[in-house]
């Protein structure tokens, strides 16, 4: 009953897009503390964001920094110092960041930063792919995937939420241009609900405590950073549990409910095709047209990343024939990241469905109906690729 | 140890014997009874100040990465702002930068221009010790010519450094800071001044600290406040200030030394000293007298303005 109160209540409809939609949620949320560099297609958040400050909606802290290295290593300061911070960028953006990434995390600071992911140069290009990302994958920060405007609006508020209760940076990840652009229909919250649901930030280690002096970011010897990374690895594992307490959380609010992964007409599918990012949407579309005809084929949505949950999608791969995985970035001279994952997820599990690696979209190249159908396709006619297959391009 | 100097920076830290980097620590984050957050650079302070589980800090203290103190300081300093503006912080809180010479000319001047051009109620505090020391003496652009170091040897095609000292001093000037001052640790009732009157203005505040390094520019630990009174004494460290864009000769040597007495006290200009190697010398010399003429054509300009308003 409550959840029906809250539905009545306390949501609205609107038309924006996935720049729009987090920089909605981050009024919402009003955080302290900004630092924002442009990068496209990152920069409608900001600018949008901006906005709000100048029209008095939001009395954040937006600093305007002369790099993405410093709007991160700013971030870190802030954070630190406890302020709730927050930054966004994209491709070669996240790229600079890198090394302070490690730092941000390493120091355990809650920073949410929304990624608009793009191709990395070179050749330059400022078209969606997901190598700016994947290429972040081991900089100890949660990640979490986002299909579409509505799933960019509610993780930029569970991914804050996230941060906060397990003292480890966020990546919020939409597709560049596709998600972050493009404009869809959603669901927002209420400021109420979401002051509610984020709540005040109140670290238990502060810089600016004056009374309690503090020393970040020391020197780790042999003989002590061992356990420091232990200690970080543990707790993003933990985050799992966390994520799912928060979501369970977030749909009394929402009525959404987000499980570590999304699982779309899997639980009797035969071939199922795992995917993270926007082209979930153009599966699913695929998924419907063969199911009518009668076709037992299913769609794995990837959502969070980092951690990666590798028992429960292995466990949800257990009935499967054939499991094709479709990655949006290269892992030159190796396997693609997403496969990668997905063969050491069914390694350690008692599934013994066959595995293909597929690899689409790189630099914004369209993926159609079309592709997808061929990938199911070959699922069901048995033919499994030993090599990854490019979609859509000439090779 | 004096009480009131390990308020803020403990004894027990393992700077090198001889080292001058507490001490310029100590007389920066005395001259304020405000409380203050530290935030360093990686370098030798850093190193040898918080090895886990120990730290010699009595202060709040962060230390991010090489490059990016300016950035981080600028973070911290917001952050103060916003929660101070949300009622969650009440008290003054001083932020003070420490960071070397390569975390200020060179891999850290782009976050310290945005830091300074942003005005971040910050002071910056460069300890010059003209070089990479931390990695075992390298060349950095704060290096003087002539001088042998790890990456710069002397040999027979190399007199050591080839590139002249950055003007770091100029180009942080050029952000329009409200104060910048050049001092030098062994003129410590200066440092203390320039320290003092740097945290009485709002903004952004940049300190300049000669810090002779025993270990790389090669000198007994004894002759520490020599060295680095000679270098103020040939007229190749003067110590000025530059206040709203005026400048102020803080000290005037009468007779200025020749460069040879400070090159001479170190092994790392010790080949300059070869008669074959005359000609740099006078070279060192001549570029000497030329900066400290068109400083002082800065400071009598400056005062010639005030006197014709």
């Amino acid at each position: 009953m409550q959840n029906k109160k809250y539905k009545i209540q306390n949501k609205q409809k609107k038309a924006f897009t996935g720049g729009a939609a987090t920089a909605e949620a981050l009024r919402q949320i009003n955080p302290d503390v900004m630092p924002v560099y442009p990068i496209t297609p990152q920069t409608p958040i900001v600018e949008a964001f901006a906005k709000m400050k100048a029209d008095g909606k939001v009395d954040t802290e937006i600093v305007t920094v002369e790099s993405e290295h410093s709007a991160i290593s700013m971030a870190v300061g802030a954070s630190a110092a406890g302020a709730r911070t927050v930054t966004a960028t994209s491709s070669q953006g996240l790229a600079l960041m890198n090394e302070i990434l490690y730092i941000a995390s390493g120091m355990r600071l809650p920073i949410t930063m929304i990624i608009s992911s793009r191709a990395l140069s070179a050749p330059i290009n400022i078209h969606g792919d997901h190598s700016d990302v994947m290429g972040a994958r081991d900089t100890g920060w949660i990640q979490l995937f986002c299909e579409d405007v509505q799933e960019v609006y509610d993780n930029t508020l569970i991914g804050m939420k996230l941060a906060e209760k397990t003292e480890l940076p966020v990546m919020v990840i939409m597709d560049g241009f596709i998600t972050s652009h493009s404009v869809e229909v959603l669901e927002i919250l209420s400021d109420k609900s979401v002051k509610k649901f984020i709540g005040e930030f109140k670290p238990d280690r502060n810089l600016l405590d004056i009374k309690n002096p503090l020393t970040f970011g020391p020197l780790g010897l042999p003989d002590s950073y061992f356990e420091f990374k232990i200690d970080q690895e543990d707790a993003i594992v933990e985050a799992k549990k966390k994520y799912l307490e928060i979501t369970k959380e977030f749909k009394k609010f929402s009525g959404r409910s987000y499980d570590l992964f999304e699982k779309y007409q899997t639980d009797d599918a035969e071939y199922i095709v795992i995917v993270a990012g926007s082209t979930a949407g153009t599966g699913k579309n695929v998924v419907d047209k063969l199911r009518k005809k009668g076709q037992k084929v299913g769609l794995l949505k990837i959502k969070l990343f980092r951690p990666f949950p590798y028992e429960e999608i292995s466990r949800s791969l257990r009935k499967s024939k054939s499991v094709a995985v479709l990655d949006r970035a290269l892992s030159f001279g190796s396997v693609p990241p997403l496969y990668s994952e997905i063969v050491n997820a069914l390694h350690s599990s008692s599934a013994t469905c066959d595995l293909s690696s597929y690899v689409y979209g790189l630099g914004g190249r369209d993926i159609f109906n079309a592709n997808i159908e061929k990938v199911f396709t070959d699922l069901i006619n048995g033919k499994i690729h030993k090599k990854t297959e490019y979609l859509n391009a000439n090779k | 140890m004096n009480n009131k100097l390990t308020q803020k920076l403990a004894s027990g830290h393992s700077t090198c014997a001889g080292c001058g980097i507490p001490a310029i620590v100590r007389t920066v984050l005395a001259a304020t009874d405000d409380p203050v957050v530290v935030i360093n650079a990686t370098g030798c302070l850093e190193v040898t100040t918080t090895l886990y589980p120990y730290s010699a800090w009595k202060v709040p203290y962060i230390h991010s990465a090489f490059e990016n103190a300016a950035a981080t300081a600028a973070g911290v300093e917001t952050a103060y702002n916003a929660l101070k503006k949300k009622g969650k912080i009440k008290k003054k809180i001083n932020f003070v930068v420490f960071a070397g010479d390569g975390g200020t000319y060179d891999i850290g001047l782009q976050a310290l221009s945005g830091m300074l051009e942003r005005g971040h109620n910050v002071l910056f505090v460069a300890y010059d010790n003209q070089g990479y020391m931390n990695t075992g003496g390298q060349r950095s652009g704060a290096t003087p010519l002539g001088a042998n170091m790890e990456t710069t040897p002397t040999g027979k095609f190399s007199f050591g450094n080839e590139l002249p000292r950055k003007d770091i001093m100029e180009i942080v000037k050029a952000h329009h800071i409200p104060y910048l001052a050049q001092a030098n640790v062994a003129y410590i009732e200066d440092l203390r001044m320039k320290a003092h009157k740097a945290f009485a203005i709002d903004g952004a505040k940049f300190l300049l600290v000669m810090q002779p390094c025993t270990n790389v520019w090669k000198f007994p630990t004894s002759q520490y406040v020599n060295v680095g009174k000679l270098a103020t004494e040939t007229n190749f460290w003067p110590l000025y200030e530059i206040e709203n864009g005026k400048y102020n000769l803080n000290l005037e040597i009468k007779n200025p030394k020749p460069i040879e007495e400070f090159l001479k006290t170190q092994k790392r200009f010790k080949h300059l000293l070869k008669l074959e190697n005359k000609e740099i010398i006078k070279n060192i010399q001549q570029d000497v007298n030329e900066k400290w003429e068109a400083l002082l054509r800065k400071v009598q300009l400056s005062h010639l303005s005030e006197l014709n308003r």
